[in-house]
C-alpha cells in the first residue's frame, strides 16, 4: 500500500519548500547589502512545516504566524514581490512598509498577521476559530509559534480556552531547540515543550518530524479534519532546526558544531528532493521548479528594489477605519 | 422616560445592541450565568443564549485575544474585563495587538470590538481594584477611550462603541453603578468624541470625566450659591477628544480646572492643559489648575480613600482659592 500523497501534492510540497528556501536566502543576501533594515528572522531549515501546513489548508483557513513568518505568509500564496518589498520598506510592500519583516499580513490570502510579541497570537487565533465556529463557516485557524512560546502565559490561556470551547484551531509548535539564544531544554520543565503540556488541556501529545514535509502534511490534514468536524483543537510539536541564528544579529555560535552538522544533514528541502528522485520523479521536473522559483524570486527582488519608498502620506494613515489618525476635532 | 441605575443601563445597552446585530457577542468572567460581579449583565444569557453570552476562564489575555481574533473575522465582540486594574494583565493585547494591528497592516485588519471595564475607586477595594486607568489607555495610539458618566450616556455611547469600526475601551465608573438617572425610551445611539456642557458660568471652567462629573457639578452648584459661576464640561470621551467644546468653554471663563480621578502624573488633564496652553493662551486669565488623586496607589480604608480622590469640598476649595 502506498501512503504517499498524490504526485501533484508531492510537487506542491516540494515547490513551496523551494520557494521559502530561495526567498529566505535572498532575504539574507539583501540584509548583507543593507537593503533590509531592522531585524529579520529566517525560516531556513524550517521550511517543511510551513509548506506542509500551507498545502493542507483550505483557501479560506486562517494563518497566524510569528515574527519568523516569511515562510507562513508565502505558502498561503501572498505575492512574493509585495513580501519582498515589505522587507525592503517600500511603497509596494504588503503593508505599505508599515509592518516590516516581523508583521507580514495578507488577509486576502488568509494570513491574519505575524505577531512579534511571543505567544500573543495564540489567543487571537482562538478568537478567529471561535468566530468560524460561531458563523458555522467550516474554517480552521492554524497558529504557528516557536518552542519559546510554550513558557509564556498566553500559550496556556489559549490552549485551555480552545479546548473548553472545542474550537477549530491547530496550534503548531516549531521546536527548533532554542528559544532565541538559549537551549529550550535548559529553561523548560519537560522534555517536549509543547507535546508534554498537551495532557494539561485534555489533548493528545502529537510530535512530528518537522523536517519531513510529508509527515507534516499528514499531521496537518488530520488536525484540520478534526477541527472541521467538531473535534476541537490540536497541539502539534514539529521538531526542526534553524540553519542560521535566531535573527539577523545572531550568528548562532552557542550551538555545538556537531549538532549543527547533524541537522544540516537532515535538510528538509534537499532531503525531499532526494526522496522524490528515488520515487522516480524525473529530475527535470524538479529542476524546472527550481528554475521557476529562482526566476520568481529574482523578479520579486528586482521589483522591490525598483519600488519607491512609502509615500509620506502613509505615515498618518490607517490608524482608524476612516483611513486617518485624528484623535481630536 | 425611565429611571435606571447605571448598572441596569449597562445591561440595557448591551441587550439593545445584541438584539439589533447577530454579530454582537459578550465574553467575560462571570458575565453569563452569574450576571456579572457588579450585576451589570443579568438576564443576557437567558435572552441570547450560551452561544452569544459566554463565561470565560480567568484568562484576561485569552478574553481580549479571543475578542480580537473574532473581530478581525466578522464578529463584533464586547469583552468585559472585570476590573480595569486587570487590564495590566492583558496590556499586551490592548496596547500591542488590538490598538496597533490596523496601522501595522496598513488597514487590512479592522477591529470592531468593545472592551468594557469597571474603573475607578470609591468602593474601598484597595490598590488593585480601584485604579483609574484612563491615562494609561489614552496614551496608546489606535484605541478610543470613552467614559460615560450617566445611565443614558452609557447606553448611547456603548451603542456607538459597538457600532464603531475601531476598538473602543469603555470605562464604567464603578462608583456610579448604583446611581440612577433619566433614560429616554427606545433605542439610544450617541456619538463618540462629543463633550457635553452641563452648566454654564462665567468665572471658571471645570472639566471632568466619569465619576468626577457629578462631583464637579455638585461643586459648581455650591460655588454658585456663593456667587461664583462655573461652566462644567463632561468630556465623555478622551479619544476622540472634543477640543472645540473645551476651547469654547475656556474662552467663556478664562480659567480652567481639570477634575481627574487618575493619579497625578500624565493624567488626562495634563494633555488638556497642554492643548489649552498652546491654543487658548490669550483667553486665560490665570493658571490652569489640575485637581487629581495624589500620585499614590489608592488606599483601602474609607477615610484615606476619600482623602485621595477629588471630593466636592476639595474641588470647591481649590477653585475658590485659585480664583481668589
Amino acid at each position: 500500500m502506498n501512503d504517499n500523497p498524490c504526485p501533484d501534492v508531492q510537487l506542491e510540497l516540494y515547490r513551496r519548500q523551494v520557494e521559502v528556501r530561495v526567498f529566505e536566502k535572498r532575504a539574507y543576501d539583501l540584509f548583507l547589502r543593507n537593503l533590509v533594515k531592522g531585524t529579520s528572522h529566517l525560516s531556513l531549515g524550517q521550511e517543511a512545516i510551513a509548506a506542509g501546513f500551507g498545502t493542507a489548508m483550505r483557501r479560506d483557513d486562517y494563518t497566524f504566524a510569528t515574527y519568523r513568518g516569511h515562510a507562513h505568509t508565502l505558502v498561503r500564496g501572498a505575492p512574493m514581490a509585495a513580501v519582498m518589498a515589505e522587507l525592503l520598506g517600500r511603497d509596494s510592500g504588503l503593508m505599505g512598509g508599515k509592518g516590516g519583516s516581523m508583521h507580514l499580513t495578507s488577509v486576502e490570502h488568509g494570513v491574519m498577521g505575524s505577531y512579534a510579541i511571543v505567544g500573543a497570537h495564540l489567543p487571537i487565533a482562538v478568537g478567529a476559530a471561535w468566530s468560524a465556529q460561531y458563523r458555522g463557516s467550516g474554517q480552521a485557524a492554524v497558529c504557528f509559534f516557536g518552542d519559546g512560546a510554550t513558557n509564556i502565559g498566553a500559550f496556556h490561556e489559549a490552549l485551555n480556552l480552545a479546548a473548553v470551547w472545542r474550537l477549530p484551531v491547530v496550534f503548531v509548535c516549531e521546536n527548533n531547540l532554542y528559544m532565541e539564544y538559549t537551549p529550550i531544554a535548559s529553561v523548560t520543565a519537560v522534555p517536549r515543550p509543547a507535546a508534554d503540556r498537551a495532557a494539561g488541556y485534555g489533548l493528545d501529545p502529537l510530535v512530528v518530524d518537522g523536517n519531513d514535509v510529508e509527515a507534516v502534511y499528514g499531521v496537518a490534514r488530520a488536525a484540520l479534519e478534526r477541527a472541521r468536524t467538531g473535534g476541537g483543537p490540536s497541539l502539534v510539536e514539529a521538531l526542526t532546526y534553524r540553519h542560521g541564528g535566531h535573527s539577523r544579529a545572531d550568528p548562532g555560535k552557542y550551538r555545538p558544531a556537531r549538532e549543527v552538522e547533524e541537522w544540516l544533514a537532515r535538510d528538509p528541502v534537499s532531503g525531499y528532493r532526494e526522496r522524490l528522485l528515488r520515487r522516480g520523479i524525473p529530475a527535470k521536473i524538479l529542476d524546472d521548479i527550481d528554475t521557476e522559483v529562482r526566476a520568481a524570486v529574482d523578479a520579486a527582488t528586482d521589483a522591490a528594489e525598483a519600488a519607491p519608498p512609502p509615500a509620506p502620506e502613509r505615515l498618518l494613515s490607517q490608524v482608524w477605519t476612516d483611513g486617518g489618525s485624528s484623535w481630536r476635532n | 422616560m425611565a429611571q435606571l441605575t447605571y448598572r441596569d443601563a449597562v445591561r440595557r445597552g448591551i441587550a439593545q445592541e445584541m438584539r439589533r446585530d447577530e454579530r454582537v457577542v459578550l465574553i467575560g468572567e462571570d458575565v453569563a450565568a452569574a450576571g456579572g460581579v457588579f450585576k451589570t449583565t443579568p438576564g443576557l444569557l437567558e435572552e441570547f443564549g450560551p452561544r452569544r453570552v459566554l463565561d470565560a476562564p480567568i484568562s484576561e489575555q485569552a478574553i481580549l485575544g479571543a475578542a480580537m481574533g473574532a473581530a478581525m473575522t466578522g464578529l463584533r465582540p464586547i469583552a468585559e474585563i472585570m476590573f480595569s486594574d486587570f487590564l495590566a494583565v492583558c496590556w499586551d493585547m490592548v496596547a500591542n495587538e488590538i490598538a496597533k494591528t490596523r496601522y501595522m497592516t496598513d488597514g487590512q485588519v479592522s477591529l470592531p470590538l468593545v472592551i468594557r471595564t469597571a474603573n475607578g475607586g470609591g468602593l474601598r477595594f484597595g490598590g488593585q481594584h480601584s485604579q483609574s486607568v484612563e491615562n494609561w489607555a489614552m496614551a496608546v495610539p489606535g484605541l478610543k477611550v470613552v467614559l460615560p458618566a450617566t445611565p443614558a450616556d452609557l447606553i448611547g455611547l456603548l451603542a456607538a462603541a459597538v457600532r464603531d469600526p475601531d476598538p473602543v475601551l469603555v470605562l464604567e465608573p464603578k462608583a456610579l453603578y448604583p446611581v440612577r438617572g433619566e433614560v429616554p425610551d427606545g433605542e439610544l445611539l450617541d456619538t463618540l468624541g462629543r463633550a457635553r456642557v452641563l452648566r454654564t458660568g462665567g468665572d471658571a471652567t471645570l472639566v471632568a470625566v466619569g465619576a468626577m462629573v457629578p462631583r464637579a457639578v455638585t461643586a459648581a452648584e455650591r460655588m454658585a450659591e456663593q456667587g461664583v459661576g462655573c461652566t462644567v464640561v463632561d468630556l465623555r470621551s478622551l479619544v476622540p477628544l472634543d477640543v472645540r467644546t473645551l476651547l469654547d468653554a475656556v474662552a467663556g471663563t478664562g480659567r480652567l480646572f481639570t477634575v481627574e480621578e487618575n493619579p497625578r502624573l500624565c493624567g488626562w488633564g495634563a494633555e488638556i492643559a497642554s492643548i489649552v496652553a498652546e491654543e487658548a493662551f490669550p483667553a486665560l486669565r490665570g493658571p490652569i489648575v489640575r485637581i487629581t488623586t495624589p500620585h499614590i496607589p489608592l488606599p483601602s480604608a474609607d477615610t484615606l480613600e476619600d482623602l485621595a480622590r477629588p471630593s466636592v469640598s476639595r474641588i470647591t476649595d481649590t477653585v475658590l482659592k485659585a480664583l481668589g
